[in-house]
């Protein structure tokens, strides 16, 4: 058996380029993988067989034309949040379980326009409201380092899928922490980009101002060669950002001698696990030892990211999910009797409880005479964060601290008390309501779970934060460890 | 704040949910528990802070008002639970 599957994005591409492999072979071989593991992980939740096949034949003929791009012919999976042309697209949700998208997402569409192979979709909190992957409608996803625990969500389908090799790299979407805190539970690496970076058109919507769609891969190097084919200003995407986008991959290798590195003290409190704190401090003194300096730095109203997210997220996902009404796409329930049990039980019948209880929460945040005590109160703190932010990054080039305060719980732990999992992304929250890029890297274990470490950046720095993750990893080999049962 | 069970079918409603009356006190229990963390916002000062609406205080982009898509009525129906003639049903409305 060959072991495509242990080689990155970048080492495929050589592989491609060179002639070793055909896009068919592997494709195949990662579709039997999928075959082979998936029924234990729950990763997926439609694979495309005949349609992948389809796409590494096309890919294959251009690889012998001559006019492939550096990713034509590698095969990846995308979350099932992305909307996908002729393919089911659920976003884990009974809501759209029967949804052929007529139309694919920019994302969709600009990585089918790169040669790319889709596998299939990935599993994933319903409409990506969880933190566990729990709340999917197509049940729990396993993480492959322990199937006793979750994979943390809500692209928990695509870290399992990638930590577990049943694809070489993934999409993923962050509103909360939804790339970092699973790749971080998962040992992979995540990249949640600045907001308006990745269009957002055909990515079914959660909390608008704080979505952005990524890469989630097993290298910086390959989110960077990702990130190149999924950034750029999209017309149909309101707020997508009109910016030059750079080679990602350009400045990789370029030195971080003198690199600024601000730890926030607020991540590094009491409700930190104190062997994951081990595990950061490790990652800090390696940058340390590669010329980094490391500065204490404040961000003082941090404490209030999870209270303004849960105001936040659920407003914008009421206004959202009312397009869910069981008239034009989507379920619909029996025999409704009027309109008005047409849509209650429609959305009754087809929401799960936790979107249920955040449609609620927004409702009444949103309702008249509460506006001002919850929304508006909620946008003012944010630009306090937000300015903390922009404080710490005249004296830091990047910020570091754990991607999340203990490794991956185990299932059904959390699931019952919504306050704890909310607190499962206490130190990721922060950069969605700032609108800046985050990534995860793999830095270590704790009773053979991954940890993650995220890297904070200013606004488009996403280079700089590649070239710092890219600089740990060619000194570390955390991020190529794969569970036993998948190598 | 602490919302009761009357609450919970009044925004319920407001949000055109149909939730089980058994499930009734255990979103009470939760969305109680949501609101009491929300509540912590209020140990700060905001008054004169600009609300934020986009992180890069980008302003609402616009465009000329002319038509950029073509007809897709038969593709989009076809992911319809119910149409005819091109027009999507509904229980009747108007006695």
């Amino acid at each position: 058996m060959s072991n495509f599957h242990q080689m990155t994005l970048a080492e495929l591409s050589a592989s491609l380029q060179a002639g070793d492999v055909s896009s068919a072979g592997l494709t195949e071989h990662f579709l039997s993988r999928i075959r082979q593991h998936d029924a234990t992980l729950n990763s997926f939740i439609t694979v495309v067989e005949v349609q992948a096949m389809a796409q590494a034949a096309e890919a294959d003929k251009a690889l012998k034309q001559g006019s492939a791009g550096p990713l034509t012919g590698v095969p990846i999976a995308h979350k099932d949040i992305f909307c996908t042309r002729g393919i089911k697209t659920s976003c884990g949700s009974k809501m759209l379980d029967n949804f052929i998208s007529p139309y694919d997402a920019t994302v969709v569409s600009k990585f089918k326009q790169a040669g790319v192979v889709t596998l299939g979709k990935t599993n994933m909190d319903e409409f990506a409201m969880g933190s566990s992957n729990e709340t999917s409608f197509y049940g729990a996803v396993k993480n492959p380092w322990n199937t006793d625990t979750v994979p943390g969500g809500s692209s928990g389908g695509s870290a399992a899928a990638v930590a577990s090799r049943l694809a070489p790299a993934a999409t993923g979407t962050d509103t909360g922490g939804s790339i970092r805190q699973p790749a971080a539970m998962c040992g992979i690496t995540g990249l949640k980009p600045t907001y308006g970076l990745v269009s957002r058109y055909g990515m079914i919507a959660f909390a608008s101002s704080l979505d952005q769609g990524g890469p989630m891969a097993q290298t910086a190097e390959d989110c960077a060669l990702m990130l190149n084919v999924m950034a750029g200003f999209d017309e149909k995407d309101s707020t997508s950002l009109e910016k030059e986008i750079p080679d990602y991959t350009a400045g990789l290798g370029n030195s971080i001698e003198g690199l600024r590195i601000g730890l926030p003290r607020e991540y590094f409190d009491e409700g930190l696990d104190d062997n994951v704190r081990a595990v950061i401090q490790q990652a800090l003194d390696q940058y340390r030892e590669l010329g980094a300096e490391l500065v204490e730095i404040d961000l003082p109203n941090s404490g209030l990211s999870v209270p303004v997210y849960y105001v936040v997220a659920p407003a914008e996902c009421s206004a959202n999910l009312s397009r869910f009404d069981g008239v034009r796409y989507g379920y619909r329930c029996e025999d409704p009797q009027d309109l008005y049990d047409l849509y209650t039980r429609s959305r009754g019948e087809g929401f799960g409880a936790e979107v249920k209880r955040r449609i609620m929460v927004g409702t009444y945040a949103l309702s008249a005479g509460y506006y001002d005590a919850y929304y508006l109160k909620a946008q003012q703190l944010r630009h306090l964060i937000s300015d903390d932010f922009k404080a710490a990054f005249k004296n830091v080039d990047v910020i570091m601290g754990p991607a999340s305060p203990e490794p991956a719980f185990n299932l059904g732990e959390k699931a019952e008390d919504p306050i704890s999992m909310y607190l499962s992304d206490i130190y990721t929250i922060a950069v969605n309501l700032a609108g800046l890029p985050g990534m995860s890297v793999p830095a270590g274990f704790v009773d053979g779970k991954p940890i993650g470490l995220q890297i904070i950046g200013n606004y488009f720095e996403e280079s700089r934060l590649l070239n710092v993750a890219h600089k740990y990893q060619q000194h570390t080999d955390w991020h190529k460890q794969i569970p036993d049962s998948y190598k | 704040m602490s919302l009761d069970t009357d609450d919970i079918k009044a925004i319920a409603k407001l949000a055109r949910l149909k939730i089980d009356e058994a499930d009734v006190p255990l979103y009470a229990t939760n969305l109680s528990s949501i609101l009491h963390l929300v509540e912590q916002m209020s140990s700060v000062n905001t008054e004169g802070v600009v609300p934020m609406s986009h992180p890069l205080d980008v302003v609402q982009r616009l465009r000329e008002d002319v038509v950029t898509e073509n007809d897709q009525r038969d593709e989009f129906q076809k992911v319809a639970p119910a149409t005819r003639d091109g027009l999507y049903l509904v229980p009747k409305v108007i006695e």
